[in-house]
């Protein structure tokens, strides 16, 4: 589902004297179907940016990521929006949302936006809130003005609300306490056994070795210091 | 699939001075494109050249229209280039003064894009101007009143009601949330957003405001002297920016 070969990372900084910094060289991995992998390495191996590389925020250098068959690395603008729409999914540890919209509508969207209906993609938006212990109370609410766990949660609702085929979590057990990251641990065990190719960041070791099935070192594509 | 817009080459001089130079770009139907630059950067220069505002001196903007598909809006007569501008096209000004008619009532402004376009029963054209109104958040009862009385915000959001009564395909915006408080400013992307993609619309959105592009925008196009200096998804161009100056634009930012 997902093959990232030969990946290739540098920013330049044109604005401190053009300075290249080397993040990531020769990066390959595969994630098949219903598998988990996670990514390991110290703070700053570029775990995140491989992360972000795959969802097609960041450009890479050389080499390529496919995901159900597009080559995120050189697909248009409308394709990877179509890829995130439909096949891709993206749990960050931060929410990004316009401001005032109420907190049901922020996980239904990307239902809405595939083109469900609206009852149904309420349901489900309700269903996920109630399992992740948001009170009902709150969803008429913007989340902009909710604490960072609360956030959190709407977060992980909304990236699964849709079963994507493909999935990036980045820390979705971050800043929980154990009744919420039980429910988000089975939501990943459920979105795996519904066949989702899953790529993810875990620093909660108990959490990483009960979904992911191997660990990729980072480090290992880290370049060499000249 | 068929771009909604398919800009080739465009160029505007003012005299020695360049106002754009050499943007292409294609639109899809659905897309929301950003363009942000500082000011002087040619950016609403071109969406003046889009829209028929202003004649480019090269280029050709080919439009894909209802009844005849692609075209060059360039090329056409000027009669047939209002009736576009009067039904598939839209646009909205930063200043509602420039884009609403302050002597007439606020239903009046929104009635009168339909009566251009053929509308002539009186009831009719009332229900959907009240319509029209409720979905931009103005209370029903300051249909008669001129839009001299409203609020900056209310006189934006009318003006967005009287372009999208007529159900375009593309609308042009010109910094639609400048001049507007944030709370204001968060009120009217909200209500673009869900327009946007209830109604299915095509929107080009030019700001010098990276927050609203990140909002509203699927794709970024940055502009410095005239030139498109980068172009991407919106996201990847504000979180990894490739140009020396995009780079400088998004570390400028003030973090709130």
């Amino acid at each position: 589902m997902i093959v990232v070969e030969n990946l290739t990372k540098n920013f330049t900084l044109h604005n401190q004297g053009s300075a290249v910094i080397p993040v990531i060289e020769g990066a390959g991995f595969a994630v098949g179907p219903g598998e988990c992998v996670a990514l390991t390495g110290e703070s700053g191996a570029g775990k995140s940016t491989v992360m972000r590389i795959l969802y097609g925020n960041y450009l890479a250098q050389g080499g390529s990521v496919r995901i159900g068959g597009v080559d995120i690395t050189r697909a248009e603008p409308r394709e990877i929006l179509a890829l995130r729409r439909e096949t891709l999914g993206y749990v960050s540890q931060f929410l990004r949302v316009v401001p005032r919209v109420p907190t049901l509508d922020v996980v239904a969207e990307p239902l809405l936006a595939l083109g469900h209906e609206e009852e149904a993609a309420f349901a489900r938006a309700r269903d996920l809130l109630t399992r992740l212990r948001i009170p009902e109370t709150l969803w008429s609410l913007s989340p902009t003005t909710f604490s960072g766990g609360e956030q959190q949660r709407v977060n992980i609702a909304r990236g699964f609300a849709h079963g994507y085929p493909a999935l990036l979590l980045d820390e979705p057990t971050a800043s929980l306490d154990a009744t919420n990251r039980e429910t988000v641990l089975s939501l990943i065990e459920e979105a795996k056994a519904g066949g989702a190719a899953i790529v993810g960041i875990f620093h909660d070791l108990a959490a990483r070795d009960r979904v992911a099935d191997r660990e990729i070192d980072v480090s290992a594509f880290t370049p060499r210091a000249a | 699939m068929t771009p909604l817009l398919d800009v080739q080459d465009l160029t505007k001089t003012y005299g020695g001075r360049i106002g754009c130079t050499d943007v292409s770009f294609r639109l899809y139907p659905g897309e929301v494109l950003g363009i942000v630059g500082e000011s002087g950067s040619g950016k609403s220069t071109l969406l003046n050249c889009l829209a028929g505002h202003l004649a480019p001196d090269a280029g050709r903007v080919i439009f894909d229209t209802r009844a005849e598909g692609p075209r060059d809006v360039l090329r056409m007569s000027e009669p047939e280039r209002r009736m576009l501008g009067r039904t598939d096209w839209a646009f909205v000004h930063q200043n509602p003064r420039d884009g609403l008619r302050m002597r007439v009532s606020a239903g009046g402004n929104v009635g009168e894009r339909l009566m251009a376009v053929g509308a002539r029963h009186y009831g009719d054209i009332r229900d959907q101007a009240l319509d029209w109104l409720d979905r931009v958040e103005i209370a029903e009862d300051r249909i008669d009143d001129r839009p001299a009385s409203f609020s900056g915000g209310m006189q934006q959001r009318l003006q967005i009601a009287r372009n999208l009564v007529t159900g375009p395909r593309l609308v042009f915006m010109d910094e639609p949330t400048g001049g507007l408080d944030v709370s204001v400013q968060a009120r009217l992307l909200d209500l673009i957003r869900g327009l946007v993609r209830r109604m299915g619309l095509s929107a080009i959105v030019v700001t010098h405001d990276l927050a609203v592009v990140r909002l509203l925008a699927d794709r970024l196009m940055v502009m410095k002297d005239g030139c498109v200096i980068e172009t991407g998804l919106t996201d990847q161009v504000l979180d990894d920016p490739q140009a020396r100056y995009t780079q400088l634009l998004v570390s400028s930012v003030l973090q709130v």
